[in-house]
């Protein structure tokens, strides 16, 4: 067990992975010479050459779709996008082809390939670099998504999308490349599919995913203060999308909040909504809330962009106010 | 016959003292050609220009659903090009695919049944006529997005480099397909890279109904790779030596200089885009000249002036021809419909915990 960054448990996953299988190669823009926008990949190139840890040329499309061909063959690429943002001149590729592949040709090939992307606000980026568009591969049959929330996740769950045959698309944060977590030294590989109960307690539900899911564990701590039991969901799976967990704890909990860094509506947390109404019905004491970012493009002033993002704050107003509408005692 | 633009500034630098080989101005000489071997070309030319017709008769029927491109009028490119490849030759192509998928070893069963779309077809009625595929001949896919199939084939080439495999990747696509991105950042990646993969545009002057004038700034197609250092070659994609000759040899070329070649095949569609394309964008004099240019036609006379092919011969091959796309239709069509019950079974390779296998109206929830 070590302490370590959630950019440090990428970055020995994504080594560890190179050394257990010689298929595993990386491709970006940046990821060699330069080491990684992020730094994820730093000290790779220099450790495994050229041929294994390719700098491609600005072209998303090229490069994603020539990381799905070699899956084809039976390489397991892991390809870097530098922002989630950037996805968008991929998504072609992504959804077309690497989603389509194994069910189109009625299951003759499979692509077992990886995109590493982060996605998040808060870096006074502005409207085109700060977006959370998750969802849209979320959305897809064929496509895998992970979203993982803490060091020791970001790498069994690297772990498992890179040993999986299907294409992944590994979401991560920029907000939590730096916080730190404990990492078991096991090769521990994750279930994909499944959520996780991350923090028990019988008031409410939150359920996050990403940093959301972090921010939830902090809402949850904090209220902890002021005698309030708040379960915290960890999503950790958008597709497949572990239902079960989230509505379990709701029927134990009877109440619900999600909170989501995309946008609220059509967004991740209305699919998370219906389900538990659909699921836990009968368990519900008050409407499902949901906290979402302001449905507006992410400006770039402080103020601004602090104010259009959910937080710590929000997240305890809307959980006390679904409180209130049950009837429980809030602080 | 073929025209080469060669690439500026030494971006050929792996090339440059190679084995370029001198081209003939004129049409292939038939007296060099093994008979069987020419006959064997008109056998597969035949066999396509059949096939489609029989695709074109059970669509209209309604045996075959959704869109429906025929291969009517470019047999000879495409017997040309796949007379070019080894059985270990990867090909991907566009929507026009029926006659390739034939061409690269499919058996005209399989495609068939998959056009029917059938449990007896190569991917079990999952693709149809857009999406032929069959990891057995390393058919690579047929692909129904406009250049979609070139970022593909350049992995593709990238994973035999990365192996140090001796295998080249064919990539097929049409005129129009020279202007979108993928094309640009594929031919880039593939140079910069050092690929082995062949980029084969075929130019039939048409999108759907818009020109190569009209869509393509520089429309002499083959030039356009230039602009990447690759080498490109045009060839009247009419004429099957000769669209075998320089496919062979940028085929080969590729193999063993591990570089990307450009390869530009002129060719006369004969009827519309697809099969419910009347084409009345057409003039009467366009119809006229792709009938005058129709590649089988045109094959056969060059046999039959060269004493090759005679009417006992040209029976023979016909009635067996006739006889096996038949059989492919009768196969498609005692083929079983896909099983309802087998809905979810492709959805992902690795199996994973609650992948959703609800049917439309099933509860998210089952009690």
């Amino acid at each position: 067990m070590s302490v370590i960054t959630y950019r440090q448990a990428l970055r020995d996953t994504l080594r560890a992975e190179m050394h257990r299988d010689e298929n595993v190669l990386l491709l970006g823009e940046e990821i060699g010479v330069f080491e990684g926008s992020y730094k994820i990949t730093e000290g790779l190139l220099k450790e495994f050459g050229e041929r294994r840890v390719r700098d491609t040329p600005i072209a998303e499309e090229g490069f994603v779709g020539a990381a799905i061909g070699a899956a084809m063959l039976g390489l397991r690429p892991v390809v870097e996008l530098m922002t989630i943002n950037f996805s968008l001149i991929a998504i072609d590729q992504i959804i077309n082809h690497a989603a389509k592949i194994y069910g189109m040709f009625g299951g003759q090939t499979s692509v077992p390939m990886v995109i590493r992307t982060p996605g998040g606000g808060g870096q006074q980026l502005g409207a085109t670099h700060s977006q959370n568009i998750e969802l849209f591969y979320a959305f897809i049959p064929g496509l895998k998504v992970l979203a993982p929330s803490t060091p020791a996740e970001a790498a069994s769950m690297l772990r498992a999308a890179i040993r999986d045959d299907d294409p992944v698309l590994f979401l991560e944060n920029l907000g939590l490349y730096n916080t730190k977590g404990e990492v078991p030294d096991d090769e521990s590989v994750a279930e994909i599919g499944r959520a996780a109960v991350t923090r028990e307690g019988t008031d409410i539900t939150l359920i996050g995913y990403s940093r959301m899911a972090m921010v939830a564990t902090q809402v949850a701590e904090k209220l902890a203060a002021e005698d309030i039991s708040v379960e915290v969901v960890d999503l950790r799976s958008l597709r497949p999308l572990d239902r079960e967990t989230v509505v379990a704890s709701v029927r134990k909990t009877g109440a619900a909040v999600v909170a989501e860094d995309d946008w609220l509506t059509y967004g991740i947390g209305a699919e998370i909504a219906a389900s538990i109404q659909e699921g836990a019905f009968d368990y519900l004491d008050a409407p499902v809330r949901r906290v979402a970012m302001a449905e507006v493009p992410m400006p770039y002033a402080k103020p601004l962009e602090s104010a259009a993002l959910p937080s710590v704050a929000s997240i305890t107003t809307a959980v006390k106010e679904t409180l209130s509408a049950v009837g429980k005692r809030v602080g | 016959m073929a025209d080469t633009a060669k690439a500026k500034g030494g971006g050929t630098a792996r090339s440059t003292g190679g084995r370029r080989r001198t081209r003939k101005d004129a049409a292939p000489d038939l007296t060099s050609e093994r008979p069987e071997t020419l006959l064997d070309y008109y056998r597969q030319m035949l066999l396509i220009r059949r096939f489609e017709e029989r695709t074109g008769q059970a669509y209209t029927q309604a045996r075959i659903g959704g869109y429906c491109h025929l291969n009517l009028g470019e047999e000879a490119t495409v017997v040309g090009l796949m007379t070019a490849l080894r059985e270990d030759d990867y090909l991907f192509t566009n929507y026009r695919d029926h006659g390739y998928a034939i061409g690269k070893g499919m058996s005209p069963r399989t495609v068939m049944a998959e056009l029917y779309g059938r449990s007896d077809g190569v991917s079990k009625g999952w693709g149809g006529s857009m999406h032929m595929y069959d990891t057995e001949t390393r058919m690579l896919g047929g692909y129904g997005i406009v250049g979609g199939q070139l970022p593909l084939a350049t992995g593709a080439a990238l994973a035999i480099s990365y192996r140090g495999g001796d295998e080249v990747v064919m990539c097929q696509m049409g005129d129009g397909t020279t202007n979108i991105g993928a094309w640009h950042e594929s031919l880039n990646i593939a140079s910069l890279w050092n690929l082995p993969i062949v980029f084969v545009v075929v130019n039939n002057f048409t999108g759907m109904g818009t020109t190569v004038e009209k869509s393509s700034a520089e429309p002499e197609l083959y030039k356009r790779g230039s602009a990447f250092r690759i080498e490109g070659v045009r060839v009247d994609g009419r004429d099957v030596l000769a669209v075998r000759d320089a496919a062979a040899d940028l085929v080969e070329r590729a193999r063993s200089e591990q570089r990307p070649y450009l390869l530009e095949a002129t060719s006369y569609r004969m009827k519309g885009h697809s099969v419910v394309d009347p084409a009345k964008y057409r003039t009467e004099e366009q119809a006229a000249e792709a009938r005058a240019n129709d590649p089988v036609a045109s094959f056969e006379a060059r046999l039959e002036e060269a004493g090759i092919l005679d009417e006992e011969k040209k029976k023979e091959i016909a009635e067996a021809v006739r006889d096996e796309v038949a059989d492919a239709a009768d196969f498609a069509e005692n083929s079983p419909h896909p099983e309802v019950s087998t809905l979810f079974d492709y959805t992902y390779a690795t199996p994973v915990a609650n992948e959703s296998r609800r049917m439309p109206a099933d509860p998210v929830f089952a009690e």
